[in-house]
């Protein structure tokens, strides 16, 4: 077994009545691209959102890196470099794309109690910015507010922010949710680029891409993991496609 | 960025040369009750410029900041009654009691969002008025006097008007050069991402609470000083002075002027004074014609007026003064491009 960076344990949370993650376990190794599918109501976001700890879990046990994280509140797990990207943008809308990625950069170079020099003429943070950026194929927009940007460049942006941090591992909400054939070419291209580097957890609906990106998939149903393998496995897993996918004929996977 | 000749530009120069150049005018003309007006003015758009921190730039929507500026007050007066007339003592203590209880303010109320940190803030201002309503040493309700204005040594002699209206202008220079600093800072800058999206915030990595309750310590301690300024303006405390309309004075400053803008909260109080000063004698003059009788009575109806302004702003201006101006600057960097092309 490789070594692993996330290791979930019997998590669980409810809301009411409504079991949204039901004792779920999953492990993440290092290196991989892990991506959760499952059908709307699965409990995928509410999965994201207790890793990266918005939400408080009801019982279960989450570790990162070897250490338990689950009482940690979320900025501490960001700064030990567990980044997540929103499924419903999230930016500071009325600052400049790179002011945006500049304040994700700015978080992880020490505490900001500094009062007097100018934070936007400060190289230790636009250097690292602009290179986020670059990165996620947006230098050109880097002073436009980010409020002017189109929904495929806000998506850009969103990773652009994620990477800022150097983070071990992201955490990816639905980062083609919403994009045009084209825009989610080119997000499929970049988070291909970006594996090599870094752990990713990738929730996604967009199946070409998922299969197209993913070393392991788990399928989630009710909050629970239905199965949990290699694509291939996934793919001809019988309970899935009953589960999720549909019959094959149906149309439900082309790839 | 370079200084361009835009309109914004040039009404905020012509302020600030306005208000250095406002005594010379005084002496010229001996019309004594304007240096007392501005001096007011000054003081407020010192609070008005605290409040925009927290208010402005960083989202939170304190609703009783008029509290510090009768802490500063009252704690600059208490001292001056029991014998203590020295503003080095004084205006330090003013300062300290501000951030304390600003500090004490902040750690409870920042907890919240929303409504509940308005109310908290709210019940908090209303508390310090009640507290000194109840001083029956210091006057109770009535107020309490100052026998004379802050001393510092011979070094400076408040009781001059000239000099006092300077020394205010002086701070309030001093603390827009600090929120200037301040906001784009990086501390600054958590506070501008805390105002845009909190939640966001604390997804990559920022502990907000311990910068929140920084910004609202810096915030209450410089209105304190505003306060110890005030109080040595008008020789007179009095709890109405921390009562919720005033704190809500404060706030129809800052939007009115525009608010997370440097120079709006200046604007604002301007604005806000001069409404109050003039606009009653206005309205009789223009009732006149009509009733002689009611002339009079007529103005005390000036906020009639102001309100509906007030909702203009609101609705068709949303930068306030600082915004018109800004839009009226880009309408003519447009029509400059336009010409060129």
């Amino acid at each position: 077994m490789t070594d692993a960076l996330l290791k979930v344990d019997g998590l669980s949370k409810r809301f009411g009545g409504i079991v949204a993650t039901d004792d779920l376990s999953l492990t993440v190794a290092r290196g991989e691209l892990h991506a959760i599918i499952g059908p709307n109501g699965a409990g995928k976001t509410t999965l994201i959102t207790q890793l990266s700890g918005q939400l408080r879990c009801d019982s279960g046990r989450i570790q990162f890196a070897g250490e338990d994280i689950t009482a940690l509140p979320p900025h501490t797990r960001s700064l030990k470099g567990l980044a997540r990207s929103f499924q419903i943008t999230s930016l500071f809308l009325d600052l400049s794309v790179l002011d945006n990625v500049a304040l994700a950069v700015q978080a992880h170079a020490g505490h900001s109690f500094h009062f007097w020099h100018d934070a936007r003429k400060d190289d230790a943070l636009r250097q690292p910015a602009r290179a986020a950026l670059e990165r996620a194929g947006l230098s050109g927009r880097a002073d436009s507010p980010a409020a002017a940007l189109s929904h495929g460049e806000h998506r850009q942006l969103e990773l652009a922010m994620a990477l800022a941090g150097h983070p071990r591992m992201l955490l990816l909400d639905e980062p083609m949710a919403g994009l045009g054939p084209e825009e989610s070419a080119r997000m499929v291209a970049m988070l291909r680029a970006l594996k090599d580097e870094v752990t990713i957890l990738l929730v996604e609906h967009d199946m070409e891409a998922v299969f197209a990106l993913a070393d392991r998939i788990t399928v989630l149903v009710y909050g629970r993991v239905i199965a949990s393998g290699v694509p291939d496995d996934i793919r001809a897993n019988a309970q899935v496609r009953e589960a999720y996918l549909g019959d094959a004929d149906k149309g439900g996977v082309h790839v | 960025m370079k200084f361009a000749l835009t309109p914004r530009n040039l009404v905020t120069a012509a302020l600030l040369i306005g208000l250095a150049l406002l005594p010379l005018y005084v002496a010229l003309t001996g019309d004594r009750f304007m240096l007392t007006l501005f001096t007011r003015i000054v003081i407020l758009a010192m609070a008005a410029v605290s409040l925009n921190l927290i208010l402005g730039y960083s989202g939170m929507m304190s609703f009783g900041h008029a509290a510090y500026l009768g802490l500063g007050g009252y704690t600059t007066a208490i001292l001056s009654f029991e014998g203590v007339h020295s503003g080095f003592i004084q205006w330090p203590a003013a300062i300290a009691v501000s951030a304390l209880f600003a500090l004490a303010v902040g750690a409870l109320s920042l907890r919240t969002r929303g409504v509940y940190f308005i109310m908290i803030t709210l019940a908090f201002a209303q508390m310090a008025y009640y507290l000194a309503s109840g001083m029956a040493r210091y006057g109770g309700d009535d107020g309490l006097s100052l026998e004379s204005r802050s001393t510092f040594a011979g070094l400076i002699d408040l009781s001059d008007k000239t000099t006092f209206y300077y020394l205010c202008l002086l701070l309030l220079f001093a603390s827009i050069m600090l929120v200037w600093r301040l906001t784009n800072s990086r501390f600054g800058m958590v506070l501008q991402g805390v105002r845009s999206n909190e939640t966001r915030m604390s997804a990559i990595g920022y502990p907000t609470f311990r910068y929140k309750l920084t910004g609202f310590v810096i915030a209450g301690t410089l209105c304190g000083l505003s306060g110890a300024l005030i109080a040595n303006h008008t020789d007179f405390v009095s709890p109405s002075m921390m009562f919720w309309t005033r704190s809500g004075d404060l706030i129809v400053m800052v939007v009115l002027g525009g608010m997370g803008t440097l120079f709006g909260p200046v604007f604002g109080a301007l604005a806000l004074l001069f409404l109050e000063q003039f606009l009653p004698a206005l309205i009789s003059t223009a009732v006149e014609p009509f009733n002689p009788a009611g002339a009079a009575k007529a103005g005390e109806y000036w906020q009639l007026v102001l309100g509906p302004l007030l909702l203009f702003v609101v609705l068709f201006a949303r930068g306030g003064i600082d915004g018109m101006l800004r839009a009226l600057s880009r309408r003519g960097a447009d029509a400059e491009r336009a010409r060129h092309d």
